[in-house]
């Protein structure tokens, strides 16, 4: 069995859990989680293509960044939803519609 | 002195342009506006004859021209024109304008339309005063037509009065029958020769662009614009009617200047008269005379007698016209305006006085013009009978007075003319016969105003004499009505050389050789017919005079019973022959049933089915536009577009919910797809 497959399911049922914690869950914290599980599931995929496909180390490199990127993101979305917990009083993301056409 | 003309010319002008804007703000109403206007005129007038009596030049004459209209090769000239002949006429018409200016402040004192009364006056000097300057056709039919408005303003000047606003029209409509005619023939010389100055004109047909019959026929057409103006048979039937106006109107317009342009418009185009025109025009002018004059005998009325008389006059000066007796013609229409511009002042100040005297005794049913009322004014108006008296002399042609100057020239030329052609022996007995009874109806009218028993005692109480305003005109028209002033430099009053025959001489003819023959030929018989002229006029004045005074002075002679014997003949000139009711009859009655028809045509068929049935079929195209427009249109292009743009957005806007997992779930799903669709 490939070792690389390997790496690649843990990834897609990291992805997939992420994914469905995004797009079912109403507080906003366990949707910023759900994007975090995501993201390292991109970071598993990027480390593990590059360990078993090149000499190089991009993948590790672009996985750094995105911990980084990660890290702004979470800085900036946590304080998004400290706003809209002082608008709306509540972190339910249904209630933050004002956008709906 | 062309300045001068121009300056007479138009200062009246002004004056009428300053009467009708500011008149009634001026003190005295602006009277003097119009009358320092005229005698201004005057005094040009006089300028210019003392001028061209300091030349003695007979043929001396002077124009100024500015083209007009010039479009390619229609071209007309404007502009004025001086020879003797126009110097005289101003000099008369601005004489007698500026008298009756000064009369009228007398006489329309207190009137509510002074100002605009006036006004008209002037207007009506500058009119013409325009047509005795007009150097050619063009601008004379123009100025022509001006005074037939002035004289239209003026009849109907009292127009609250029915009477006097139909006889306006009535003026009016008759006056357009003969300028049909004169401008039918400018037309024909117009055609002949592109021009509408005299003096080309008479050099194109002496050179012969048009001869014969068609130089007789547009001859006698442009002639019909004197039937008219100077009311001849058949045309004469305004003139009587138009003493509706003011009685200086009637002196200045009906009596002096303006009934006399036909006369002088004739004299301008002399030399295109035909032998055969000047024949036709002797035979009108000759029975108009004795026409009118036997319609004056019957009449009662101050005014319509002297009306009658002037018709009479000017068929005189016509008829002198046409025996080819120029220089007559023209002296008559001088001393006649003299003479019967006295007569109609006279006369309005008798009416002025009956007016007043009847108000007095409050009786507003008696007409003041009514001779019957009258009667021994003499004693009460001493002024205006010894001036009336004179005028009278003067137009019954007693020698020491103009009138027989003139009026013994025409007849002497009438005479000359039958003596010549003895075919034509009537037109003298026409000038004698109309000359017996102008003396009876004159003096017929002296006796029955001024001398006898009062016909009414306690109105004759209240006449006065009219005030000095009124009185001066009349005297200095009296001195103008004697001998003195034509006969000079010589005093003797049967002299037949005075300035004025000095100054005007026959034009040639241009009408051709034959016409020249004639006129030569009068010539030498003129001097043989001058002696029993004279005797046969002053006899024929003094027979007039006689029956006059046995019918109404002594009474030997009974008016009535001479009347119930001749009752046909005195019904048929009481009634003016019947002219007004012949002419009603056949003229104006089937022409108001063809304007009757003509209506019914226009109101029933017309209107309703032409008119009423377009305006049908545009409602209903309109009708179906409008449908097509709202249905189509509007409601399916316009809203069906908008119909649209609203369904789709409110199906898209169901896909904006706001949150966020739907949009996710919706790109989850479309990335699916995607990849669906690389792989597959």
């Amino acid at each position: 069995m490939n070792h690389l497959v390997v790496y690649l399911l843990v990834s897609a049922v990291l992805f997939v859990l992420g994914l469905l914690a995004v797009m079912s869950r109403r507080n906003a914290i366990a949707v910023l989680m759900g994007v975090e599980l995501i993201l390292n599931a991109a970071n598993i995929n990027f480390v593990a293509f590059t360990r078993f496909s090149s000499t190089t180390l991009d993948g590790h490199l672009v996985a750094i960044f995105v911990i980084i990127a990660a890290a702004a993101e979470a800085a900036v979305a946590l304080a998004i939803v400290l706003n809209i917990y002082h608008n709306y009083q509540t972190i339910n993301v249904d209630d933050a519609a004002s956008l709906r056409g | 002195m062309i300045i001068y003309a121009y300056l007479i010319l138009f200062l009246p002008l002004l004056a009428f342009v300053i009467q009708m804007f500011f008149g009634n703000r001026l003190p005295r109403r602006g009277d003097f506006v119009s009358i320092s206007a005229v005698l201004l005129t005057l005094a040009l007038a006089i300028a210019l004859l003392a001028m061209v009596l300091v030349f003695r030049e007979p043929g001396f004459h002077s124009q100024s021209l500015f083209h007009w209209i010039d479009i390619g090769t229609f071209q007309v000239s404007l502009g004025v024109y001086l020879d003797n002949l126009s110097v005289i006429m101003l000099f008369v018409v601005a004489l007698i304008s500026s008298l009756v200016h000064i009369y009228s402040v007398g006489y329309m004192q207190g009137d509510p339309a002074y100002a605009r009364y006036f006004g008209f006056l002037s207007l009506f000097t500058f009119s013409m005063n325009g047509i005795v300057l007009s150097a050619g056709f063009f601008s004379i039919f123009i100025f022509w037509e001006l005074v037939g408005l002035s004289s239209y303003l003026l009849i109907g000047f009292w127009y609250q009065k029915d009477s006097a606003a139909n006889a306006g029209k009535k003026a009016f409509l008759v006056n357009r029958i003969g300028d049909v005619g004169m401008l039918i023939g400018i037309m024909l010389f117009w055609s002949a020769v592109h021009s509408f100055n005299f003096e080309t004109i008479f050099g194109a047909v002496e050179g012969g662009s048009l001869a014969g019959t068609t130089l007789t026929i547009a001859g006698l057409l442009v002639f019909c614009g004197a039937i008219g103006k100077s009311a001849q048979f058949p045309l004469h039937v305004w003139l009587p009617d138009a003493m509706e106006g003011p009685t200086p109107v009637s002196a200045l317009i009906h009596a002096a200047t303006m009934v006399a342009a036909g006369v002088y418009m004739t004299l301008r185009v002399f030399p295109l008269l035909t032998a055969e025109a000047q024949m036709v025009i002797a035979y009108i002018g000759g029975f108009t005379a004795l026409f009118a004059a036997t319609i004056a005998v019957t009449q009662n009325d101050i005014k319509r007698v002297l009306a009658y008389s002037t018709v009479s006059q000017l068929g005189y000066m016509v008829l002198a016209l046409g025996v080819g007796n120029y220089v007559a013609g023209f002296f008559h229409l001088v001393t006649h305006a003299s003479f019967k511009a006295l007569l109609f002042l006279g006369s309005g100040s008798v009416i002025h006085a009956m007016h007043h005297g009847l108000e007095t005794v409050n009786d507003h049913e008696t007409d003041p013009q009514d001779m019957r009322n009258m009667g021994g004014l003499r004693k009460k108006m001493p002024v205006t009978y010894v001036t009336f008296l004179v005028a009278t002399l003067a137009i019954s042609g007693i020698p020491f007075t103009s009138g027989f100057l003139s009026k013994d020239a025409i007849l002497a030329g009438s005479l000359a003319y039958a003596m010549a052609h003895p075919n034509h022996f009537m037109l003298p007995v026409f000038g004698f016969g109309a000359a017996i009874l102008t003396a009876f109806y004159m003096f017929r009218q002296v006796f029955m105003t001024f001398h006898g028993e009062p016909a009414r005692p306690e109105v004759h109480d209240h006449i006065h004499e009219s005030p000095q305003v009124m009185i001066a005109p009349l005297g200095i028209l009296a001195a103008f009505s004697t001998f003195l002033f034509y006969v000079l430099p010589s005093v003797n009053p049967f002299s037949t050389h005075g300035w004025l025959q000095s100054l005007i001489t026959k034009p040639a003819t241009v009408a051709g050789e034959s016409t020249t023959a004639a006129a030569e030929e009068l010539g030498h018989v003129l001097h043989l017919a001058h002696e029993p002229a004279m005797l046969i006029s002053i006899s024929a004045a003094v027979l007039g005079i006689l029956l006059a005074y046995l019918f109404y002075q002594r009474k030997v002679l009974d008016a009535r019973a001479w009347a119930q014997r001749l009752s046909p003949l005195y019904q048929l000139s009481y009634h003016k022959y019947y002219m007004d009711e012949i002419y009603s009859k056949i003229i104006v009655q089937p022409f108001l049933a063809l304007c009757r028809v003509v209506a019914v045509f226009d109101m029933e068929w017309y209107d309703k089915v032409v008119i009423d049935g377009f305006a049908g079929v545009i409602r209903g195209v309109s009708r179906a536009s409008r449908w097509f427009d709202d249905t189509v249109v509007d409601g399916i292009l316009v809203n069906g577009v908008g119909k649209i743009v609203v369904f789709a957005g409110a199906v898209i806007r169901l896909f904006q919910t706001g949150r966020l997992q739907n949009y996710l779930m919706m790109m989850l799903f479309g990335i699916i797809l995607i990849f669906a669709f690389i792989v597959f």
